[in-house]
């Protein structure tokens, strides 16, 4: 019997078709390489831009770009402190929120609605990733602060006392603004991802789990959510990235001043929403070397929870696969 | 993030610089590549403008530049003029690397940045001039709070922190204010806009000068930074016991309530069109090293304003968008200033004018003697 392969090609379109595809198989490790290497040499290409245009401000400053918190362009005094500390505390605001409203969102999307329900509520929720930043922007800073000054920010402080992260003046943007902007902005990727991963946990784990008598409660915590695990980190990494690089929405409500705060109410400023607001307009060569070092930062603060996470994910992975982990 | 950041300016740039040979109309006579080899003194009236024009920089003059160039392009159909508003600094660099016609920046060039532009010497023109109000949502407090410039920098340095601190109330007798702490607000971009003020606070305090000092970005003791006159004017009208400065055009075009600022002949004057323009009348000799006008004689000055600069090389690689160039400029600073009156910018003083043609008159073709400007 002869092979497929070995026929002489037909004459005709399925013959020229079945010519094209013979191409050797080198081309297309070729041609596969290039792309992923373009992606390479972007990348490459992108941070060797960032050092040599920040080298003037690094070298200058050295350490204390790190360690300084007064960024001061008039007496050419640059360190990022604040903003690195600014970024962290506006993602973990943003994921303290985000993290169970989403992964409950997921687990009701997954399995505790209607199938009707399921089928308008989902894309809902992937409408609001399409949403412009702006427009969260313009509606944080328009709308919602408002409600933040006069209803949540006087509550939170009779609530405690207006002590500590309660206490000062309450103006409605600041740090707590951007962090509940941010996890509205985050809310989609973390909600998306993880339904999809916990509506991939395998029926057979899930009917298994019935049949031994488990509630649908039970089901979910020690089935469904340890099986989802490392997806469901990945998804929270995704939304970690967006949240530490989200600009221009975090550039209307976080009240852009360049100190610390020590209360939620106060202002502060994010690595992000620095560049925006100063880019434009920094002619001095060494304000510009500055704010792209921050540009350089934030992308390697960026690097650093992402490789942490993969790690995580790694781990948790393996720990499943040994069968130990219990959420 | 940087990155689009940096693609924004990257494709703002492009289009600035492909539009000269793209956008133009569809005359033979003169397009602005300096690579048109014909002669075109054989083809064209020696007088009549022609060709394309880019222009990056300053979003302040943004408003004006874009309505002014409509007008002249309706009345010179064969030029157009692109404007690309990204910032000054943009600007100036863009005008450094000779990618553009002309620039624009809210504070002129320096030496040092005049010593890295590629094209030569730079000649430097005032183009529009804007006041700044000071404006305030006080619950009960009409338009017309009084402040002295000492009080306005102590306000802003966070000494004077409540509504009714007695340095305010003295100055405001029969005026209720209220027992609330002050709320400042400033622009956090860097602008212009916050040049101008922070060079008047400079000017009239030695703690001001002293403490944060003059700058387009500085570094702000007390209050809330907001992007964009937009931004600080929002904010502003939806957080009571805030105070801010906005630019005149803004302030005015939202009926906000502003301050009455003590001038250097120690009257109480409100900004509007006529007395920035009184203000800015009393320097006739700006250079672009001496530019500041805050704070100058005069009973009828309203102490808070400054201009705006447009950046020219003074030989122009070629004559004929060279001579499109200026008569566009010499426009803008004379006629064209009407269209800054209707959007609330102020009018150059006759003798800023003046000293724009002057200024104009300076710029030569590729031999370096002739003169591009023709007056009629």
């Amino acid at each position: 019997m002869t092979s497929l392969a070995t026929l002489p090609p037909r004459p005709g379109t399925g013959g020229r078709i079945r010519r094209l595809l013979a191409v050797p198989d080198g081309v297309y490790r070729g041609a596969l390489g290039a792309v992923a290497a373009l992606f390479i040499i972007v990348l490459v290409a992108f941070v060797t831009a960032l050092v040599i245009q920040a080298r003037p401000a690094l070298a200058h400053f050295g350490l204390s770009f790190l360690t300084s918190t007064k960024w001061d362009p008039v007496h050419v005094h640059y360190g990022a402190l604040v903003f690195l500390v600014g970024t962290l505390e506006t993602t973990v605001i943003a994921l303290v929120i985000a993290f169970p409203i989403g992964l409950g969102c997921a687990l009701a999307l997954a399995f505790g609605i209607p199938e009707r329900l399921r089928v308008t509520l989902g894309p809902a929720v992937e409408l609001l990733a399409a949403v412009p930043s702006v427009v969260y922007g313009l509606w944080g800073l328009l709308v919602v602060a408002p409600w933040v000054r006069t209803i949540i920010e006087p509550a939170l402080a009779h609530i405690t006392g207006g002590h500590g992260p309660f206490s000062g003046s309450q103006l409605g943007v600041g740090l707590l603004l951007a962090g509940v902007i941010l996890s509205i902005m985050i809310l989609p990727t973390m909600v998306a991802i993880s339904r999809d991963v916990l509506m991939a946990v395998p029926d057979v784990e899930i009917e298994g789990a019935f049949a031994l008598g488990a509630t649908r409660w039970q089901v979910m915590r020690r089935v469904v959510v340890p099986s989802a695990r490392a997806g469901i980190l990945g998804a929270t990494t995704l939304a970690t990235g967006r949240a530490m690089g989200e600009t221009i929405a975090v550039t209307m409500v976080i009240g852009n001043t360049d100190h610390f705060t020590h209360s939620l109410f106060g202002t502060t400023q994010t690595m992000a929403s620095l560049i925006a607001n100063e880019f434009t307009e920094a002619t001095e060569p060494f304000h510009l070397a500055a704010l792209i070092g921050v540009g350089l930062l934030l992308l390697v603060v960026a690097t650093i929870v992402n490789l942490a996470a993969r790690l995580l994910v790694r781990s948790v992975g393996r720990q499943r696969a040994l069968g130990i982990g219990v959420l | 993030m940087l990155l689009p950041v940096v693609a924004l300016v990257c494709a703002v740039g492009l289009s600035a610089c492909s539009s000269s040979t793209s956008s133009s109309p569809p005359t033979t006579a003169a397009k602005a590549t300096p690579a048109a080899s014909s002669d075109p003194y054989a083809q064209t009236d020696l007088h009549a403008p022609a060709g394309s024009l880019t222009g990056a920089g300053s979003t302040f003059d943004q408003p004006f530049f874009t309505k002014a160039f409509y007008v002249y392009n309706q009345q010179n159909s064969k030029v157009t003029v692109n404007y690309a508003s990204i910032g000054s600094g943009g600007g100036i660099a863009q005008f450094q690397a000779n990618t553009v016609n002309f620039g624009a920046s809210d504070v002129p060039m320096s030496p040092l940045d005049i010593s890295s532009a590629k094209g030569g010497q730079v000649l430097q023109v005032p183009v529009a001039l804007g006041g700044e109000a000071i404006s305030y949502n006080v619950p009960g407090v009409a338009s017309g709070l009084k402040l002295t410039p000492k009080v306005l920098a102590d306000i802003f340095l966070g000494t004077v922190k409540n509504w009714n601190d007695t340095a305010i109330k003295s100055l405001n007798p029969g005026v209720k204010l209220p027992a609330n702490p002050i709320q400042t607000v400033y622009r956090s971009d860097g602008s212009g806009t916050t040049y101008i003020f922070t060079n008047y606070l400079s000017t009239v305090s030695p703690a001001w000068t002293s403490g944060p000092g003059t700058g387009k970005s500085v570094s702000w003791p007390v209050g809330v930074g907001q992007k964009g006159n937009e931004g600080v004017a929002g904010f502003i009208s939806t957080t009571p016991y805030t105070i801010g400065y906005v630019e005149l055009a803004y302030a005015i075009q939202n009926k906000f309530t502003y301050a009455k600022i003590q001038n250097a002949a120690g009257k109480y004057v409100s900004p509007t069109l006529t007395s920035v323009a009184a203000d800015a009348a009393q320097k006739p000799d700006i250079t672009s090293v001496d530019f500041s006008i805050v704070n100058e004689p005069g009973a009828a000055s309203y102490p808070i304003s400054g201009y705006s600069w447009a950046l020219i090389y003074q030989l122009q690689k070629s004559a004929t968008t060279g001579m499109t160039l200026v008569d566009v400029l010499d426009w803008l600073t004379h006629a064209g200033q009407s269209q800054a009156a209707s959007l609330d910018y102020v009018p150059l003083p006759a003798n800023i004018q003046q000293l724009a043609r002057t200024t104009l008159l300076q710029v030569t073709g590729p031999d370096g003697t002739t003169k591009l400007l023709t007056t009629s």
